[in-house]
């Protein structure tokens, strides 16, 4: 099959000037090695030079280039043109607000990130001349796959509960928070779960999965999400049988 | 923030998630195909039988005990599904998935343990 070009079909928002958001169509050519990334970017440097978005690394690495394409929120740099037809059509993330065209604003999402303490909360303190913390490879293992995340926030735009719920946790700090909490060099558990066992946490879940699914670095949130519910399950239960251990 | 209640029924929707995705297949086999295929005589599931197993004390709790978690399950389940279909009344569905449960139960008790 060869092709000559591509319509992309590119959602355009700017909020200060548009009354709402509307569809602008370029015609590209058509190339087999191409990313979609790759058309946008021919976008802007021949045919429009307003359309706004963003990207950097253009290998999966950054987490910048988010876009729901064809109805998926998938990384623009991580599809290939080829595995669509001849029209393509680009939106901003959804279940985030618009900042222009398809940059949305993830301010929220980064206070429920910090909220959730994404980093190891030492049981000592230790200076650099003491030396670092030491870790097994199984006890690396254990918490590994949390790590790759890279915060392209495909999981938000996927998650209907944080459609339904904007004060939802969401699945990429929760899977964070999990990863925290499952580090051997870490005791931030308990403080995590002030925020992690509330209900707009884990308990707005409902295990739809479709985070998992559009994952681009199989991090898999939903396991990350009902581990978490067990063993805050398990926490209750124990705090309400031996109330002379809470803290 | 407050940690949540959900715990109380999360854990038994939990609990009778996994026993139904175990069980039931087998419990419908057993029922449903086994007699059929031939695997046994129907006569394993006449009233005598049935009654002496609802009578002994084993088999009542083998009897109460996975059927009160499916139940619970549920109706955690239905809430979860409503809340999904985007129905905000949650308070009101609570009450009516958790109170149809709670009767459930309720009656269980009253024909295993009591009647
Ligand atoms: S969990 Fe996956 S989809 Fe969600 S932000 Fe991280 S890398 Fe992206």
């Amino acid at each position: 099959m060869s092709r000559d070009t591509v319509q992309l079909e590119i959602l355009r928002y700017d909020p200060e000037k548009d009354s709402e958001p509307y569809f602008s169509t370029y015609e590209v050519p058509f190339n087999d090695d191409w990313v979609v990334l790759d058309a946008i970017n021919y976008v802007k440097e021949n045919l429009d030079r307003t359309l706004t978005y963003r990207w950097s690394c253009h290998m999966a690495v950054c987490g910048s280039c988010g876009m729901v394409i064809n109805g998926e929120p998938v990384l623009s740099c991580h599809t290939f043109m080829r595995d669509y037809g001849d029209k393509i059509r680009i939106e901003p993330l959804q279940n985030f607000p618009v900042e222009r065209d398809l940059v949305v604003v993830i301010d929220d999402f980064v206070e429920k990130l910090g909220s959730v303490k994404p980093y190891i909360v030492p049981k000592v303190e230790k200076t650099v001349d003491e030396g670092e913390y030491i870790q097994s490879p199984a006890q690396l293992a254990v918490f590994k796959q949390y790590t790759a995340c890279i915060n392209c926030l495909l999981c938000y735009s996927a998650c209907p509960q944080v459609g339904l719920n904007p004060g939802f946790v969401g699945p990429a700090a929760l899977a964070l928070a999990h990863r925290y909490n499952l580090d051997s060099r870490d005791v931030g558990r308990a403080a995590r779960e002030d925020v992690v066992a509330s209900n707009p946490g884990i308990w707005e879940c409902s295990f739809v999965g479709a985070c998992s699914e559009v994952c681009p670095k199989s991090v898999d949130p939903a396991a990350a999400i009902q581990q978490t519910k067990i063993a805050s399950t398990v926490d209750y239960f124990t705090d309400f049988l031996t109330p002379w251990r809470k803290q | 923030m407050a940690r949540s209640n959900k715990p109380i029924v999360w854990g038994l929707f939990a609990a009778g998630g996994t026993l139904s995705a175990f069980i039931f297949p087998a419990v419908v086999f057993v029922i449903g195909f086994g007699v059929t295929l031939g695997f046994y005589s129907p006569d394993v599931f006449s009233y005598e039988r049935m009654q002496a197993l609802a009578a002994n004390p084993l088999g009542k709790l083998c009897l109460f005990a996975p059927t009160f978690l499916i139940i619970w399950h549920a109706a955690h389940r239905l809430r979860i599904t409503a809340h999904d279909f985007g129905i905000r009344a949650d308070g009101l569905v609570a009450a009516l998935c958790y109170g149809s449960a709670a009767v459930g139960t309720v009656a269980m008790i009253y024909a295993l343990f009591i009647a």
